[in-house]
């Protein structure tokens, strides 16, 4: 009985030493998830006041820009958002197996950004068409990289190399719930020409298709890095809940390993005791 | 004098957001000096200052590559990043500034557009850092 207490005990120690690493992780990741959400908050308004100039300008006019031809869709482009460390619980794999379970039997329409170690690894074992992946961003990431990867999409569409663009990345809803999502940028949904009349009368400095011709790029960008923004939301959001679970897990298990240790040195004693009793019945 | 609402965003925040009376930016055509009543206008920015006139004050800032809309009395400028004088980070600045023009001269092939505009930003926190009060 002495060895398995012994054992017992050791468990305890191991485990509790697990607690601490996953407890300490978790209040990292809460600060971040905390300093990322006001970067979140602050990031909002920039995308919508784009949106809002974009279709200021589309009621106003009527173009024909490169970045609004729909073309037959032949062959399209994801970019794919996620962390470059594991420990999220399914953050990673959620977004990973989206796509994989929409393209798992048609990988030659699909090429692929990814973002993050994690899904570059996922894709590249299963042979799908990487085109370029971006390591070491997706924690904190700047709206520079966000410009490079739009640039790249952009180019590639301009070249007519992909006839759609589209960014997967998860959702932050709240501390508690995000969602995995697939949003088309190019051609995009959202910057059709709306019906109604023109605002009004506006000048476009030198040219409205100028302006557009900038606008549209800062729009791709700003999606992107809206995205961007979001996903590493609700990484380190992932991360902490599921550190949280963990450090609930290993408490419950602590708890009831004291419980065994308890019986088993309890049976211990009153094995022994018994023995000397009977020891000293055997001397009478 | 009458106010007019004035919004500057960025990708990390919104830097600025109140009435002022008058605001002078450098389109890609020129300074353009935007007033009260003005015919709505939408044009992109050049890398450089802004000049924000408010209650007989001047304050100014540097932006980079952005563009601004003017219709109906709000103004909005989106911009990459905007900086007041006191926030300019010199030392990167003359770095920045440093780097690019290495670039510039050297015979490398490094993407000489890129080297050029990293240099006008830099020039221009210089500058506007020297309206530091």
């Amino acid at each position: 009985m002495a060895q398995s207490t012994r054992e017992i005990k050791r468990r305890i120690k191991g485990i509790g030493s697990t607690r601490q690493i996953t407890k300490a992780m978790e209040l990292v990741s809460s600060t971040k998830v905390r300093k990322r959400r006001i970067k979140l908050e602050k990031t909002r308004p920039y995308y919508n006041t784009v949106l809002k100039s974009i279709k200021e300008v589309l009621k106003n006019v009527n173009i024909n820009h490169p970045l609004l031809q729909e073309r037959e869709v032949k062959k399209s482009l994801y970019i794919t958002i996620n962390a470059d460390r594991g420990l999220a619980g399914g953050y990673n794999s959620n977004i990973n197996r989206l796509i994989d379970n929409k393209f798992k039997n048609n990988k030659d329409s699909i090429s692929l950004i990814t973002v993050g170690t994690k899904s570059r690894d996922f894709f590249k074992g299963r042979n799908y068409n990487i085109l370029e992946s971006f390591v070491g961003i997706s924690e904190e990431p700047e709206f520079s990289d966000a410009r490079e990867i739009g640039k790249l999409a952009m180019d590639l569409y301009i070249k007519g190399e992909i006839d759609e663009i589209n960014v997967v990345f998860t959702e932050f809803v709240s501390t508690i719930s995000y969602k995995p999502q697939i949003i088309k940028l190019l051609p995009s949904e959202k910057i059709k020409k709306e019906e109604g009349k023109p605002s009004a009368i506006v000048d476009f400095e030198p040219s409205p298709e100028e302006v557009l011709e900038y606008l549209i790029p800062k729009y791709v960008e700003s999606s992107i890095y809206g995205a961007l923004i979001e996903a590493s939301t609700s990484e380190q959001s992932a991360r902490r809940s599921a550190m949280s679970a963990a450090t609930d897990n290993a408490n419950e298990i602590i708890d009831e390993l004291n419980m065994v240790y308890n019986r088993a040195r309890q049976s211990a004693i009153t094995m022994e005791l018994s023995e000397i009793v009977a020891g000293a019945e055997a001397l009478k | 004098m009458a106010a007019i609402h004035l919004e500057i965003v960025t990708p990390d925040r919104l830097f600025f957001n109140e009435d002022i009376d008058s605001i002078i930016v450098r389109g890609i055509e020129g300074d353009l000096a935007i007033l009260k009543g003005r015919t709505p206008i939408v044009t992109p920015l050049k890398i450089g200052k802004i000049r924000i006139f408010q209650n007989g004050t001047e304050r100014v800032a540097s932006v980079t590559e952005g563009y601004v809309t003017a219709i109906e009395d709000n103004i909005t400028i989106v911009t990459d990043a905007a900086e007041w004088p006191e926030e300019i980070d010199i030392n990167r600045a003359e770095r920045a500034k440093k780097r690019a023009e290495e670039r510039l001269s050297g015979k490398s092939d490094m993407d000489l557009y890129r080297a050029e505009i990293a240099l006008k930003r830099s020039i221009n926190r210089l500058e506007t850092s020297k309206y530091k009060k």
